[in-house]
């Protein structure tokens, strides 16, 4: 473990339950780390694996996927694309050389103030103990010259 | 002389790529007739010091074929530059690194490792593996020396025009050929192809299922008619640049990704993983476990190999990190 290592984490939050859940941690004064630079998207199933590919190739130590419950969607199916995504992106990120402990999904509902704060606590913990990600570092070096 | 140069210049290629030239069939004399080969090693007998001696940037045309994976191939995609007033990626491997991309998954001493010390064909008792510089008898011998990772073209020099394929379509070759020789060329950074995916180009007809189980290609005979995708074939169309009028798709072969990511997207395994999980799927998802939807869709065996057969290096990983074999 890295002295004094703070990771840094990108939560994708989906616009109707997740973000309103974090939103609601907020107003209830709820602490959670500051760790977390949150995105706010339409849909769970808006995340495109590549954005998450991104986060990791330009720093991010852990990439946090919120979205509504199963069978809440407001779009219907996302969260069911997303969860599918998932599991797949954890076994190409796995044969990358990452750890798949790095990509987390987590329901989130507009109520679960509290729920987000526990589930941020705990992945931010999780992420301090596997250490900082490497790639990004080695990926710079290897962008070309041109 | 005023007919335009045109040089091929090989770099880690199977050669593959001149037989597309050859596909051109009596249209190959035409265009050998209205061009001056400066440098084509599989076909003209030139020397590199021929094409050395050439002043710079006096080549009107440079194919470019094969992906950059040690210090000879960097120097040939230098040289091609150099000398080329238009240099076009020519074929997969020096667009996105192709199949010697795939290299990528696993360390430059492993490969050497692998190949000539335990590989179970290899009697190699003094466990010799080539390097760089070797002194015998007072002599100097050379060879190229692998890269860490290989590359694709652009990675290593500025590319003017890409024209992916494993081997590039033939009416893509026409259309670049014709293009250059007339002096219309598209705005430099053009890729030579659809803009649209392979799927656009295929006739097969999708109903919009959902399939429950992946197949592998050998364990049933496809129905000539339908999508193959929907048939639990893992097909690579959707993800997969069009142009090639989906050559293999037609003949019931699920297609590969030669051509490829779809224009605009930046990774293709990523936009295959989300392809590839919209079509795999029970009709209705809710109330279904955690535990089946994993089942389900980790039946992907591999989806680095299979989603990134042709791109891994243009991808946004660009290789396997933290490997030691």
């Amino acid at each position: 473990m890295v002295e004094n290592f703070e990771p840094n984490i990108v939560v994708f939050a989906c616009n109707w339950c997740s973000y309103a859940g974090m939103d609601l941690a907020g107003t209830s004064r709820i602490q959670y780390p500051h760790n977390l630079k949150v995105i706010r998207v339409m849909c769970s199933g808006r995340i495109n694996p590549v954005y998450i590919l991104e986060a990791f190739a330009n720093g991010a130590d852990g990439v946090l996927v919120t979205g509504c419950h199963p069978g809440d969607c407001h779009y219907i199916s996302g969260n069911y694309k997303t969860r599918k995504r998932i599991i797949l992106l954890e076994r190409l990120l796995e044969q990358f050389g990452i750890e798949k402990e790095r990509l987390r999904l987590e329901w989130v509902s507009a109520s679960e103030g509290e729920k987000f704060a526990n589930i941020a606590k705990e992945f931010v913990e999780q992420i301090r103990k596997l250490g900082p990600n490497h790639i990004a570092k080695e990926l710079r070096k290897e962008v070309a010259v041109v | 002389m005023n007919k335009p140069r045109l040089a091929i210049i090989p770099g880690a290629n199977c050669a593959g790529c001149d037989y597309s030239l050859l596909d051109l069939g009596e249209k190959v004399i035409e265009v050998l007739m209205a061009v001056d080969i400066a440098y084509w090693p599989t076909a003209a007998d030139l020397k590199l010091e021929d094409l050395e001696k050439l002043p710079d940037g006096s080549i009107d045309l440079v194919l470019f074929e094969g992906a950059v994976n040690n210090d000879e191939t960097e120097e040939m995609a230098k040289l091609a530059r150099r000398k080329a007033k238009n240099l076009i990626a020519f074929g997969a491997c020096a667009c996105f690194g192709g199949i010697p991309g795939l290299a990528n998954v696993a360390s430059k001493d492993g490969i050497l490792r692998k190949a000539y010390i335990k590989s179970l064909s290899t009697v190699n008792q003094q466990g010799t593996i080539p390097c760089k510089l070797t002194r015998l008898d007072g002599i100097e011998l050379t060879i190229p020396e692998f890269l860490e990772s290989v590359k694709s073209l652009d990675q290593v020099v500025n590319v003017d025009y890409y024209l992916p394929g494993c081997p590039p379509p033939l009416k893509l070759v026409a259309e670049a050929l014709t293009a250059a020789l007339s002096g219309k060329l598209p705005p430099k950074g053009t890729v030579f192809g659809s803009m649209k995916s392979v799927c656009d180009d295929c006739k097969r007809i999708r109903e919009d299922k959902k399939i429950t189980e992946i197949k592998r290609y050998h364990q049933l005979i496809p129905d000539p008619e339908r999508c193959l995708f929907e048939q639990g074939i893992i097909c690579m169309g959707p993800a997969t640049r069009g142009g090639c009028d989906a050559v293999c798709p037609t003949v019931n072969v699920p297609c590969r990704g030669c051509m490829g990511p779809t224009p605009g997207s930046q990774d293709q395994g990523a936009r295959m993983l989300s392809a590839l999980s919209s079509v795999i799927g029970l009709e209705v998802e809710t109330g279904v476990s955690d535990e089946e939807v994993r089942k389900l869709i980790l039946q992907v065996k591999d989806p680095l190999g299979t989603f990134y057969r042709y791109s891994l290096p243009k991808s946004i990983m660009r290789r396997v990190w933290g490997v030691r074999e």
